[in-house]
This record gives structure tokens, C-alpha cells and sequence, in this order.
């Protein structure tokens, strides 16, 4: 009985090594490949500080992109993200501004949670105009992406926000700047967020309603699901994950204007369509989003250390990649 | 009757030792197949017998891995891509390939457009288009949107297409499964005044009454090999089962059940109404199965997901052994022991791309979940059991359920909605497209659902079925039930009197 189990069990891992999804996998050969052409252009490439430097300027398009990775996977896409950063760093930095609480730590706590539940209630939003409302999500955040940033040109008088109180400032630094056991504060932030997300995509009954909902409304419908509120909580994670970005944010510069977080949008969307999630729904791959914004980065960071293209071209080289990503994709497909 | 096409009229399109194989798993294995000038050749078998993929190799949309294909006795390579429209193969498929937002002329023409001087000949089109609506003698408006046609109406639209592009061999498949009685006659007509003009037609369809009825000539084709062909008029239905079946069939429909008269009533529906059903009320007891009959469009499904709560009820209400269920609230509906399985498997039923696990329990997670956290160790247990029980059969675990057999799939949308474990369970069309064995196991299936003390409610457009299954049966015609009828009283003719509207009954 137990040698009938084992030998059925190496089957079992057999089979599921031969049956490695391929489009799982190319993000992943794609940062391989990307950091051997990195080493060849420039040995300091390779050095733990350049590529830990990478993985920290990439943490905000990366935690948005994890929040992405959830709408875009029930179907829906947030395109409001950018402007949503804008708008909460400036309320954050607003509220610390305001004095109302005296106590430093206190203040500080307060804006954090304050800030947690305006991403909340910025995604709520969203959510309750798609799917209350019936908008299409295209719609509905090209609206509330023009709404966010307005609010914040104005909040800003067409200027900058700055956060005025030094001893906040020296306190909040090190949630950017600084370190746990030697590895930069925004890394761990990014782990910890994808970790979390890829257990409510995999492992939870939420993660596949998500999932469900994404690949066919009516099949979902007919489960018994409430394909409305999987849409509207989805809306919400992203609203949670620019609010963690956000907390990133503020402690680099201190300072936000209405020009802060232009073309994230497109970044988080091109992070989630690189690593493997299907635009039309109905694939989540959160380790791919995160896979997808490091070679986002990092192709910005060869092509600083290289010289041979001028890093104007940045964004071209970043459009490029998204369609060359949606034809790997394409054609993965097919063979499978 | 069918008329006997005369011997040795010439042969159009033939197959020559077909083999095929997909990715290392043969599906045909040297099959010959022989279709004269206007003939009706009916093309049986089981689900997976390899119709389809003959049916994909002799019109061009798949190449065959060795043997081949003459077309007027010369050996071709069909092109790819329904290109071989332009040597007259035209394939009519199951799913119509029509966009709901252009009109009927755009669809014959699309593709084709005639133009005078680089502009759109409309004038012209709407002629021909209107020539060949009237030459099938259909009344359907050249310049109506396709989304506003009724399914047989569509069904019209691809035939005139499949016509007005001078098709000479016409592939049919499942031509009827969407069809009312009226409209399959109405096409029968159609393809038997086509096939006297010399067009050749493969029709590939489960029901053996029609085969019988429409068709000159069968071949059988089981587990990938050709086994026979013969004219249809010294075959009969049995006969032909058993050659596809290789087996005899014993009993299509196991013993009929009655529950007692004292059984408890564990569903009891009041005077319901929604847009289209009117006042419809029934009851059914703990063990029953009771049928739905009606025509297409007679509100049955309508009615069924007002029951369940997919739909939300405009008056009435709907009582679980003496408990009201909200109206439009599928939660509660399940809560209280209601389950709906659609007749749409694949739109609304499976998700194609996902895994049989990912399926099976997907109205059941929260079985499988300790405060939202999901066991998978749970979840492979439901499914070895479910493949045991409902006897799914497929080469491994992992194969996503949109490349399963249509019975298949079936079988394991018949185990996602008992994965809720429901009292009462509503079944629309069990075994719509899918073949005799496996419409066997099903009827069993119900069967013994039925004798565990589950109530069940078979809503479907077979009349065999329903009169094979049920020990009461409600017609339903526009929108309320004509009538229940019970035990003598049912059947064929009686259930048709009630479904035209030549008699009617209201419920005691």
C-alpha cells in the first residue's frame, strides 16, 4: 500500500515536472537572460550593490503591480494607479503638515493608518464605480485617474508638497533608506506584499474566485459567486498596494507634485503582462508581476551602464517590451 | 421515407485511409469515408469516436497525418482555414460563426463584399441575399441585425451563406441540438430540397430518430476506426446504437422510481412570475423526479433560475420544505438545498481553461477552506472521489476541462453541483450533445440520485427522455405551465397537445 503510494506520488512529480507551464517560466528565463547581457555590458553590473540598488528603485512600480496583478485577473483594469500615488502622498504629506497630533511616533503612526485607509477608500471607489455603476474599468479609472490627479494640482496650487517637519522627516527616513539584517528596507517590503498576495491568489478561496471571475463572469455567476464584490475587493487590494508604495514614497523625497507617479500605470500594467498574467483575465502569476518589474528596471539600469543607447529611450525600450512580451506570450500559447 | 439514392452515383468527396494523431495520441486510425452527389450521410458515433476531427480533416481545418483526400476523384490537399469554402466544402458549425452586430446580407457577403467602381454594391447584395432567402423559402428580413434572429433563424443565415457560395458538400454537425420539433422540420425540408438539386450533405448528430428520418446513408465510426457504412433504410436505431456502442444496450433509462403519495413536499413554488413566466406554480416530493417539457422559448430555464435565485422574481415565492427563499439570492437558494446545473456547460458551466479540481470544487470552497485558508489535500480527495463516482475518464488529472469530451464535461458539471450536496437539484438539458453510452450513465446517475431521497427536476427538449425519467411531467407554453401530467397521460402526443397549446390544464 505505502510502496503503491510513493511510486504513484513519483509519478505524480514526474508528470508535473514535464507539465511546467512555459509562460510561468519565461519571465524568469527573460531576468536570467537580461542579467547575463547586464554582466557582458558591465562587470559592475553584477555587484550586489548595483543589482540591490535595482531591486530598490523598482519596490514601487512592483508593490503596485502586485495590486494590479489582482484586478487584472478578475477581468477589470485600474488604470488610475499613477495619479492615485499623487494623490495620496500629498493628503499624507498634508496630514503630517497639519500638526494635529503632537507626538511625533503618534503623528506618525496616524498617517500611516490614514494613509492605508485612503488607498482603501481610493480603491473602493474605483471598484463601486465599475461594478455598482457598470462602467467599463477602462472608463471608470481613465475618470477617476483624471479626478486623483486634478485633485492633487490643486491640492499642490501646480506646485510641490513638502513635508515641513524636520524631526518627522529624520524619523520617517529609514523606512526607505535604511535596512534589515543588511538587506534594504523597500526588498523586504516588496517580498513581504508578494508573499501575502500570492497566498490570497493560490491559496485562499478569494484567490480563486478571483481567478474564476476573470475567466468566465457567467461560469462564476452560475457558482454561486458574487462576482461583483471579488471585483470591488480586487479594487481595493490595488488601493491597499499604491497606499503601501506610497509609504515608500514619501520618506525618499519628503515631497510630492503634481507630475509624481506619471506612467506608473503603464509600468504595473507592463510589469503584470510581462510576468505571464493574461490581460484578458483569468491567470494570476504574482511572482511573474514582481519578475516582471525587476527586467523593467533593470533594462533602464543596462542601458545607463552601457552607453551605447541613450538612456532617453528608455520608455521606447519599456513599449517595446510590452508587445515583445504579449508575442512570447502568444506564442507560447500555441504550443501548449 | 427516404428515397434511395440511385448506386454508383459519382462520388464528390472521399477519404482514403485517414490516420491522425495529436501530439503522439492517435484519434483516427486508417479510416475510409465516401460521400456521393447528393446524398445525406450520417456520420455516428460515440463522443471522442473521432467524428469531429473527420469531420476537420475533410473540410481542410485540420491535415491529416497519412492517407488521403480526393475531391472529384482527384487526390487534394485541402487548404487551411475554412479556405476550402472556395472549392464549395462549407462546414456549418454548432457554435454559429456570425457577428451579432452585422445584417444578413453583411454576414453572406462577409468576406466577399461586391463592389462597383471600389464602392459597396449594397443594391446588389441585398438582392442576391434576398434571392437566396426566398429560394429557402424563409421569411427572414435581409437587413435584420443577426442578434436579433432567433436561433433557427440563424441557423437559415449560415445555411443561405453555406448556399449562396455555391457549397456542393455541406458538414453539418449537431444541426438541431438548439432546434424546436417545427424548426428541425423546417430544415429537414430544406436539406432534403438541397440534396434533390445535387448538393451533398454530412450530417453528424446524436438523435437516431432523425438520423433515421433525414439520411441516406450511415457510417459508424467507433474509438477512432471506421465500422460501418450502409444504407440507412435496412439499418434501424438499435441496430445503429449498437455498433456505435459495440456493446448492447441494455436499458437506455433504468427502472422508474415513484415516490410514495405521502412523501414529503420538499419544494414548493407559488405562483411565480418574471418577465416572460407567468403565475407558474408547482410542488415536487422528496424522491421525485419531475420533468419540464415545453418548446424552445417556453420559459423553462427562465422559471428554473427564478427558482434558484439567479434571476430575481418579479411575484410568487418559492418554498424549501415550508421556508421561503428570497427572491434573486443564490447563496440562500443553495443554502437551503437548491441547485441549478446549466444547460450551457461551456459558457456557463465549466471554466474551459482551468483544471478538473479547479472546477469541480469551485461552488464548494468553502468545504475545502479553514478560515479562507484552501486544503488541496481536501480537494484532490473530492476529486479522486468524484471521478470514481461519476466515472470521468480522462488520460491524467491535469488536462483542462475545455479539452475534455462533451460527456465528459458533463459528468463533471454533474459533480460540481453535487460537490453542494443539494436536496433538490434542477437539471437542464442532462445530456444535451453528448453520446447514447453516456447519456446511459447519466439517466442512471439521476436514477439513483432520485432513489437516495434527492429530488430532481429534469428540464429538457428530448420527450424520450423526459417520458423515460420522469414519474410527472409540467409542459410549459409561453411563459406558464399548460399542464402536469401524470402516469398514462404521459406521453408523446399528449405532451405535444399541451406544449402547441390544443390543451391545457391548470394544476389541482
Amino acid at each position: 500500500m505505502s510502496v503503491n503510494q510513493e511510486s504513484s506520488q513519483q509519478a505524480i512529480r514526474r508528470r508535473r515536472w514535464r507539465d511546467i507551464d512555459l509562460r510561468a517560466v519565461a519571465p524568469f528565463v527573460a531576468l536570467a537572460l537580461l542579467l547575463l547581457v547586464g554582466a557582458l555590458v558591465n562587470p559592475n553590473f553584477i555587484s550586489i550593490n548595483n543589482l540591490a540598488n535595482v531591486a530598490t528603485r523598482s519596490a514601487f512600480i512592483a508593490i503596485i503591480a502586485v495590486g494590479a496583478t489582482f484586478v487584472i485577473s478578475s477581468g477589470d483594469l485600474d488604470l488610475s494607479v499613477g495619479a492615485m500615488v499623487a494623490f495620496i502622498a500629498s493628503l499624507m504629506i498634508l496630514f503630517m503638515n497639519s500638526g494635529v497630533i503632537a507626538d511625533p511616533v503618534l503623528m506618525l503612526l496616524a498617517a500611516i493608518l490614514f494613509t492605508i485607509v485612503a488607498g482603501a477608500l481610493c480603491g473602493l471607489t474605483n471598484g463601486l464605480i465599475t461594478t455598482v455603476g457598470k462602467i467599463e474599468p477602462f472608463i471608470a479609472t481613465l475618470g477617476t485617474m483624471g479626478i486623483y490627479r486634478g485633485l492633487t494640482t490643486w491640492l499642490s496650487q501646480g506646485g510641490a508638497i513638502t513635508l515641513k517637519e524636520p524631526q518627522l522627516q529624520e524619523m520617517y527616513r529609514p523606512a526607505y533608506f535604511g535596512t534589515i539584517l543588511g538587506v534594504p528596507v523597500p526588498i523586504v517590503v516588496i517580498l513581504a506584499v508578494t508573499a501575502v498576495a500570492a497566498f490570497i491568489l493560490y491559496r485562499t478561496r478569494y484567490g480563486r474566485h478571483v481567478v474564476a471571475v476573470g475567466s468566465n463572469r457567467d461560469v462564476a455567476r452560475y457558482s454561486g459567486i458574487s462576482v461583483n464584490r471579488v471585483r470591488t475587493v480586487a479594487f481595493v487590494i490595488q488601493g491597499l498596494c499604491v497606499a503601501a508604495a506610497v509609504l515608500l514614497y514619501v520618506p525618499r523625497l519628503g515631497s510630492t507634485s503634481a507630475t509624481t507617479g506619471i506612467l506608473w500605470e503603464l509600468q504595473a500594467i507592463t510589469a503584470v503582462v510581462v510576468g505571464g498574467t493574461a490581460l484578458k483575465g483569468g491567470a494570476g502569476r504574482v511572482w511573474g508581476t514582481i519578475c516582471g518589474a525587476f527586467i523593467l528596471e533593470l533594462v533602464g539600469n543596462i542601458m545607463l551602464l552601457s552607453n551605447f543607447i541613450s538612456e532617453y529611450l528608455i520608455g521606447a525600450i519599456q513599449g517595446a517590451i510590452i508587445i515583445i512580451a504579449m508575442l512570447v506570450q502568444r506564442s507560447l500559447v500555441r504550443k501548449s | 421515407m427516404t428515397t434511395e439514392v440511385v448506386d454508383g452515383a459519382p462520388v464528390v468527396l472521399s477519404a482514403r485511409r485517414i490516420s491522425k494523431s495529436f501530439s503522439g495520441v492517435q484519434v483516427l486510425f486508417s479510416v475510409d469515408f465516401e460521400l456521393r452527389r447528393g446524398e445525406i450521410h450520417a456520420l455516428m458515433g460515440e463522443n471522442g469516436a473521432g467524428k469531429s476531427t473527420l469531420v476537420k480533416i475533410l473540410s481542410g481545418f485540420e491535415q491529416p497525418t497519412s492517407g488521403e483526400i480526393l475531391l472529384d476523384g482527384k487526390s487534394v490537399k485541402l487548404p487551411p482555414d475554412g479556405a476550402a469554402e472556395a472549392l464549395g466544402i462549407v462546414i456549418i458549425h454548432q457554435e454559429f460563426n456570425l457577428a451579432e452586430h452585422l445584417t444578413v446580407t453583411e454576414s453572406l457577403f462577409l468576406g466577399r463584399e461586391v463592389t462597383r467602381f471600389g464602392v459597396l454594391d449594397r443594391r446588389f447584395m441585398r438582392a442576391e441575399t434576398r434571392r437566396v432567402l426566398e429560394l429557402l423559402g424563409s421569411h427572414v428580413d435581409e437587413n435584420a441585425m443577426i442578434g436579433s434572429l432567433s436561433i433557427a433563424e440563424k441557423q437559415m443565415v449560415e445555411i443561405a451563406k453555406a448556399i449562396s457560395r455555391d457549397a456542393r458538400v455541406v458538414f453539418m454537425d449537431e444541426p438541431t441540438a438548439v432546434l424546436s420539433r417545427e424548426e428541425t422540420n423546417f430544415l429537414f425540408r430544406l436539406v432534403r430540397k438541397l440534396r434533390d438539386k445535387g448538393t451533398s450533405f454530412v450530417f453528424v448528430s446524436h438523435k437516431l430518430d432523425e438520423v433515421m428520418e433525414l439520411t441516406d446513408r450511415v457510417t459508424v465510426l467507433r474509438d477512432g476506426q471506421w465500422i460501418k457504412t450502409a444504407p440507412t433504410s435496412i439499418l434501424d436505431g438499435e441496430a445503429i446504437a449498437q455498433l456505435m456502442v459495440g456493446r448492447e444496450l441494455s436499458s437506455l433509462y433504468p427502472a422508474k422510481t415513484e415516490p410514495d403519495v405521502d412523501e414529503e413536499v420538499v419544494l414548493r413554488v407559488n405562483s411565480v412570475s418574471t418577465g416572460y413566466v407567468r403565475d407558474a406554480s408547482f410542488e415536487v416530493r422528496r424522491g421525485e423526479i419531475l420533468g419540464f417539457s415545453g418548446l424552445i422559448g417556453s420559459g423553462r430555464t427562465e422559471l428554473m433560475e427564478a427558482v434558484v435565485g439567479l434571476r430575481s422574481r418579479a411575484a410568487g415565492e418559492v418554498l424549501v420544505r415550508g421556508q421561503a427563499v428570497p427572491s434573486g439570492d443564490v447563496h440562500a437558494a443553495n443554502k437551503a438545498g437548491l441547485a441549478y446545473m446549466t444547460k450551457d456547460r461551456k459558457a456557463k458551466g465549466l471554466l474551459l481553461n482551468a483544471g478538473m479540481m479547479a472546477n469541480l470544487t469551485l461552488q464548494s470552497l468553502g468545504r475545502h477552506a479553514r478560515l479562507g485558508y484552501l486544503d488541496p489535500g481536501s480537494e484532490q480527495a473530492a476529486l479522486v472521489k468524484a471521478r470514481r463516482r461519476f466515472d470521468i475518464r480522462v488520460r491524467d488529472d491535469s488536462v483542462v476541462a475545455g479539452r475534455m469530451s462533451g460527456g465528459n464535461q458533463q459528468k463533471l458539471l454533474l459533480a460540481k453541483v453535487m460537490e453542494t450536496d443539494p436536496s433538490i437539484i434542477i437539471i437542464d438539458e442532462p445530456t444535451r450533445g453528448i453520446d447514447v453510452g453516456t447519456k446511459q450513465q447519466i439517466y442512471h446517475f439521476i436514477s439513483a440520485l432520485a432513489r437516495d431521497g434527492r429530488s430532481i427536476i429534469v428540464v429538457s427538449s428530448e420527450m424520450p427522455e423526459i417520458i423515460g425519467l420522469c414519474s410527472r411531467v409540467a409542459v410549459m407554453r409561453e411563459g406558464h405551465i399548460a399542464g402536469i401530467l401524470e402516469g398514462d397521460e404521459i406521453s408523446e402526443q399528449e405532451i405535444m397537445r399541451y406544449a402547441a397549446g390544443l390543451k391545457k390544464k391548470t394544476a389541482a
